[in-house]
């Protein structure tokens, strides 16, 4: 099966079109990145012995984002993709913040029913201010 | 051999060669092919980002009822689907890496192995699902609708029902996709000129991976 790569040299006259495609990583990447990919996996079951309180979902995040960077730096090739790749991955990454920046933000003013907890200098007014539901 | 056959099939299809594209040379419409699934990929990530979005909210909104309701989840099913992904992920790498070197066989069988995984993912997720059936944690059971359980406790499940199934749903077609390709790959369809469907074949599946390694920690250890 080793030959099969020397025939593209051997049938192009002046270009080689191998360049043209994709970049093909060694084996070994693929392994290493498994490998890590496992340590990781057996990390965020292990890390879950230490309670750090609200940070445990921080923490869990964090991990899993390192496994999603390697899955996709390395094993969706996007460390070797152009710019153009990288801005369509990355958009949806930053709507998503976006999304959920801009829920975190409106959810604690939508009280309907519940105290909200908001120190002011000034009295708080008895009337709730006019929001949506 | 494959590469060096140039004699077209009946739908005039050349194995190893790219499919003639008018206006477009070989290494634009890779381009774009690639460019169109990362588009694609684009979608689901807001998908399966807003159901995030909603199990984090609510995750924080009642963190008690979440903390309490996750514990009916095993961790150790999701830490071994966890594995049985990864390393189908790892599979479908190797198949792009044979496609790329034009070694067909190798493709096929890496993609098969990857295939294989996802429908022991699919087997393990239908333990878990009907365990809980039979817990009576579903919808519309009786148990589901006794007072005991909170809206806060049934909105985990709701979320965990959704999200999971959604990614279910993912890796069976997924898996169609990737028979597709294989089934290619058996009759020596690519090589270093042409191996564009198994690539974002993979890529497709790398997504179903990398939402279930978000998944994993969410649902199961964190709720």
């Amino acid at each position: 099966m080793g030959h099969s790569a020397h025939h593209a040299f051997e049938k192009m006259p002046t270009e080689d079109h191998s360049d043209d495609l994709g970049h093909a990583s060694p084996y070994s990447t693929y392994l290493y990145i498994f490998i890590t990919l496992l340590a990781l996996t057996v990390a965020t079951v292990g890390i879950t012995r230490f309670d750090f309180g609200s940070w445990n979902i921080v923490v869990a995040m964090v991990i899993a984002s390192i496994k999603a960077m390697l899955v996709a730096l390395y094993f969706m090739h996007l460390k070797y993709e152009n710019v153009t790749t990288w801005l369509y991955a990355a958009f949806p990454i930053v709507l998503l913040a976006i999304m959920m920046g801009g829920i975190f933000i409106d959810n604690p003013f939508r009280t309907h029913g519940r105290e909200m907890v908001v120190e002011t200098k000034a009295p708080v007014s008895a009337a709730a201010p006019a929001g949506h539901h | 051999m494959n590469a060096s056959n140039h004699g077209a099939t009946v739908d005039g299809v050349v194995p190893g060669e790219p499919p003639h594209i008018h206006h477009m040379d070989t290494p634009t419409a890779y381009q774009s092919a690639k460019l169109g699934m990362w588009l694609f990929l684009a979608t689901e990530i807001l998908l399966f980002g807003g159901l995030f979005t909603a199990f984090a909210l609510y995750h924080w909104m009642y963190f008690d009822e979440f903390h309490h309701a996750a514990k009916e989840l095993d961790w150790r099913f999701g830490a071994v689907n966890t594995a049985v992904l990864l390393f189908s992920s790892f599979t479908a790498a190797l198949g792009v890496d044979a496609a790329q070197r034009g070694d067909n066989q190798r493709c096929a069988k890496n993609l098969l192995i990857t295939i294989v995984c996802g429908a022991i993912f699919m087997v393990i997720k239908g333990i878990e699902y009907s365990s809980k059936y039979h817990h009576g944690l579903f919808p519309g059971t009786e148990f589901w609708n006794s007072p005991e359980f909170t809206q806060q406790y049934k909105m985990y499940f709701g979320l965990y029902y959704c999200m999971t199934g959604l990614h279910a749903f993912h890796v069976l077609a997924g898996m169609s996709l990737l028979f597709w390709v294989y089934l290619h790959a058996r009759k020596g369809r690519f090589s270093e000129r042409y191996y564009v469907p198994v690539e974002v074949g993979a890529l497709y599946w790398h997504l179903v991976d990398l939402i279930w390694i978000y998944l994993f920690p969410l649902l199961y250890l964190v709720g």
